[in-house]
């Protein structure tokens, strides 16, 4: 049966090969240069990261003025999604759909294989194949990109896209591999529900999105309960954002690394604060409408995910990847075995 | 001599509609039983439930002296060439050999290469381009590769042209009567079944209308013939149904 699995899965398999072997090479060609630029800015021997400030600000502006660094830097990470979706769509939703259109699922459940062991053996040999393709690929642009994550990130306007960021962190470390087992899974069953290739490589690709939307808004922020921060700032209108109905948010500058998760400024009494009609800040300069705010003692509310919980939070998200993968794919060995055509 | 299948008021239910209904049949082992019944009689169902395919609504299988699929022993026990013969579209025909080949244990491989030399198919045409007669060929030389005691076979020849047809049912009967195999085959041609057959099963509105060895239908209904013997069965099974719409 396993030799089944591989005969059916092989051109697919050899396809993801080709494609990791095409990325290493890429990678291993820029990756020295990146480190090389990383060290000669002096950033290797910074004892403490709050010491590099200048390092750091040199070694970013040139990545960013780089000719190739940027581009790889966001290919790599859409591979990183691309990685699954595509697992899931090509891999996963035609392993059995494809079997049920075409009839070929009679000549395999009338062998002398039953078929749980023929969903098993196929689920696993596929599924296994698709966790180890996403790990090179998260190994290969994780090391890659090794320099930037530790300088804090990607420059993104005042903020950075560090690890925690929620773009990055589904495409570092070992949650890829959790994403890809769950979008091969989720094809699977839905291939197992639709019984057409198609349709259902359509379905688990929004569905698969709607998961990639889902977790970083409302399952990651809540895996461990997120870090409350009350602080007094200094309003400086030169780099703090404003919206329409007044509200302020003043940027975490001093929490590198952290996932900002909300950001409020409130008044002294705790409530939200809106900019009222004053005439410092309705005619006067900018100097003299940040003179009123410092009389104003306000202060920054904010719930964050430190730096440190990077591994912490890998760990439980990819748990619960894996074992909602492990649920569909015993929802899809059930469904095999009281499958009547 | 033991049934190799033994069906027990078997039924079968889609939705509302029964299928087959308060269907019992012992089929001796060794036999060369043929089911035969006009189109949506239940024959598919009937072969898919012995096969394991398909769950009964109500009663009892044994196959082989168990339920049919109740473990890989028992799915190795019996051979099944499903209507259409479906293939792997990409695959060669070698592939498709070599898949079963790792998939049944008692796979014969110089039987099955011997066979598609004779049938002068190409091991490495993909089995998508194979013609239908090739492909109910080539289904058949894999069910009886898998040396299993009892074969069935679901319309088998429907694909094949009148010369075709005649040749492959005479194959059948020859490889049947040298491994002393036990075949249960449908068809809703009785002509098929006439010349290979000594066992017949009559099948219509989802219930068995007659089942016995042939020579003793025949003698029962001396001097039809029996395409004549069925054709009545036939006529008989319709007549009560339109009285049951009509009440």
């Amino acid at each position: 049966m396993i030799w089944l699995a591989w005969r059916q899965f092989r051109v697919q398999a050899l396809a993801a090969l080709a494609a990791l072997i095409v990325l290493a090479v890429v990678l291993a060609m820029t990756g020295p240069g990146l480190a090389h630029l990383y060290a000669s800015s002096g950033l290797g021997y910074c004892p403490q990261p709050g010491d590099c400030g200048t390092a750091t600000a040199t070694f970013l502006t040139a990545v960013r003025s780089d000719g190739t660094y940027p581009a790889l830097y966001f290919l790599g990470g859409a591979v990183m999604y691309l990685l699954p979706a595509t697992i899931g769509a090509f891999w996963g939703a035609p392993l059995v759909a494809g079997e049920l259109e075409a009839g070929t699922f009679r000549l395999a459940w009338t062998q002398s294989v039953t078929r749980t062991r023929w969903i098993a053996v196929k689920l696993a040999v596929a599924g296994a194949a698709a966790m180890i393709a996403a790990g090179l690929a998260s190994l290969m642009i994780t090391w890659w990109a090794i320099p930037i994550d530790r300088a804090g990130g990607f420059p993104a306007g005042v903020t950075q896209l560090g690890l925690l960021s929620p773009p990055v962190f589904a495409a570092r470390g070992i949650a890829p591999l959790g994403y890809a087992a769950l979008a091969f899974v989720l094809g699977v069953a839905i291939g197992v529900i639709i019984k057409r290739t198609l349709p259902a490589m359509a379905i688990t690709l929004a569905l698969f999105a709607a998961v990639l939307f889902v977790m970083p808004a409302f399952i990651r922020p809540a895996l461990v309960s997120p870090v409350r921060a009350t602080s007094p700032v200094t309003v400086n209108l030169a780099d703090d954002q404003m919206s329409s109905n007044g509200q302020i948010i003043i940027p975490v500058t001093n929490l590198p690394g952290a996932w900002i998760i909300s950001n409020q400024t409130i008044t002294p009494s705790g409530k939200l604060f809106e900019l009222p009609a004053v005439p410092a800040c309705q005619t006067g300069t900018q100097q003299q409408c940040d003179a009123w705010f410092a009389t104003q003692h306000l202060r920054r509310k904010i719930t964050y995910q430190p730096a440190s919980r990077f591994w912490t939070l890998q760990v439980l998200e990819t748990g619960i990847l894996l074992a909602v993968a492990a649920a569909l794919a015993g929802a899809c060995t059930w469904r095999i075995r009281r499958y009547r055509p | 001599m033991a049934a190799v299948i033994d069906v027990r008021r078997l039924g079968k239910r889609y939705g509302n509609r029964w299928a087959l209904t308060d269907c019992s049949l012992s089929i001796p082992a060794g036999r060369m039983a043929g089911l035969v019944g006009p189109n949506g009689a239940g024959k598919t169902t009937l072969l898919n439930l012995i096969t394991g395919m398909l769950a009964p609504s109500a009663g009892t299988i044994s196959v082989a002296g168990e339920a049919p699929a109740a473990g890989a022993a028992q799915l190795a026990r019996v051979g099944f060439v499903v209507q259409d013969a479906p293939v792997h579209a990409g695959m060669s025909v070698a592939d498709h050999l070599c898949i079963r080949a790792h998939l049944n244990p008692a796979w014969d491989m110089g039987m099955a290469k011997d066979r598609i030399g004779r049938l002068g198919l190409d091991p490495k045409q993909k089995a998508g381009r194979l013609s239908g007669g090739q492909r109910a060929q080539l289904a058949l030389t894999m069910a009886l590769a898998k040396r299993p005691p009892l074969l069935v076979l679901d319309e088998p020849a429907a694909a094949l042209d009148p010369l075709a047809r005649r040749q492959f049912m005479a194959d059948l009967a020859q490889a049947a009567a040298e491994r002393r195999l036990s075949v249960l085959l449908s068809s809703h041609l009785i002509e098929d079944l006439e010349r290979a057959c000594d066992y017949l099963i009559v099948l219509a509105g989802g219930r068995v209308q007659v089942a016995g060895e042939v020579p003793e239908l025949l003698a029962a209904h001396r001097p039809a013939g029996l395409e004549e013997m069925v054709l009545g069965y036939l006529a008989r099974s319709a007549a009560r149904s339109r009285e049951e719409v009509a009440r």
